[in-house]
């Protein structure tokens, strides 16, 4: 799989090239510390990946993917996650890395890009995803597959052998556990605040000491996750 | 003043000492830069542009570890996008203690 890098800053294009260094399968062929330079390398060669930071001087990563005809699949690398919902938007954008990019994270975006790359062939224009890939869910109830989409769903409560996932219009019981369901979602949109609990952080109103308000309903925040939480909502 | 450390530049490096040495160089290379950019912007009083060189800045506080001082600069990079430059005092604080730091590896 090839890939290129673009970021103006050094460090984060090193950070990157570093982590695909563990995967033999990409092969980074050239790094870029600003997008115009790399639009010009892309109309003369095809590459397969494009790992790019949002957040450059003069030409943001969103005028780079609104620039391309035919982009690449892209991950994008940022230090802000109040992109995420706009990311998502872009067809080509398979995911949304936060700095300082963990391994563990990182391997997961590989996945998704490898995914996203089987995919691709067996989709035709008609099926193709309009906005991006991983973008809903499928819940089973009652033997039936209900798709929600992770910008309708508000929080997600354990309720013994069950979770309740509450979106915008209702709320759905289903036989799961929320450390499975966790592992379904977008980390760039949910998280969990208590052992109970996992919120869409995008939806939340309003914050006590202890608790957030999403919709009309108070869900608590447990010590130990607070601080992630307040990690999270300080780059809002 | 929280210090800054290596532990995830060692996580990322695993046992690649090449990679390690190589990183900590563009660190060196790099932070001095954007710090003087970040003074000359400031002192010309471009609040939107230090807000772009915070940006950027920040990340290299997430790298070295220091979680509050990367809280920190969230703020200062809203506020200046704001036109406010109060932070600056506390900002120069981490800068100095960055390149103190720098210094010592």
């Amino acid at each position: 799989m090839t890939c290129i890098i673009i970021d103006d800053e050094a460090a984060a294009r090193a950070i990157v090239a570093q982590l695909c260094t563990s995967y033999p399968e990409l092969d980074v062929i050239e790094e870029f510390p600003n997008a115009i330079d790399a639009i010009k390398f892309l109309n003369q060669q095809t590459i397969d990946l494009v790992f790019l930071d949002i957040h450059m001087p003069g030409f943001t990563g969103f005028d780079f993917v609104q620039t391309l005809k035919n982009p690449p699949k892209i991950v994008l690398t940022t230090s802000d996650t109040n992109f995420a919902i706009e990311a998502y938007e872009y067809e080509a954008i398979v995911d949304y890395l936060v700095k300082p990019i963990s391994p563990e994270r990182f391997a997961k975006s590989i996945q998704k890009v490898k995914n996203s790359l089987q995919k691709q062939p067996a989709l035709s224009a008609s099926e193709g995803n309009a906005t991006g890939v991983g973008e809903d869910l499928y819940i089973n109830i009652d033997r039936r597959l209900i798709k929600l989409t992770f910008d309708e769903i508000l929080f997600i409560e354990a309720k013994g052998d069950y979770i309740d996932v509450k979106t915008t219009k209702e709320t759905h019981r289903v036989h799961n556990t929320l450390k499975k369901i966790k592992e379904k979602l977008p980390e760039e949109l949910f998280l969990q605040i208590h052992r109970s609990y996992i919120i869409n952080f995008t939806k939340i109103i309003d914050i006590e000491d202890n608790s957030v308000l999403i919709d009309k309903s108070v869900i608590p925040i447990s010590r130990s996750n607070r601080p992630e939480l307040m990690r999270r909502l300080n780059l809002l | 003043m929280e210090q800054p450390n290596l532990t995830y530049i060692e996580k990322l490096s695993g046992n690649d000492e090449i990679f390690k040495n190589k990183f900590i160089a563009i660190l060196k290379d790099e932070f001095p830069i954007e710090k003087e950019e970040y003074y000359q912007s400031l002192n010309a009083s471009k609040t939107k542009e230090t807000a772009l060189i915070v940006h950027k800045l920040k990340h290299k506080l997430n790298i070295l570890g220091m979680e509050k001082a990367y809280g920190l600069s969230v703020f200062y990079e809203e506020e200046l996008n704001k036109g406010n430059t109060s932070l600056a005092p506390k900002f120069k604080s981490i800068l100095d203690t960055i390149e103190s730091y720098l210094n010592t590896i």
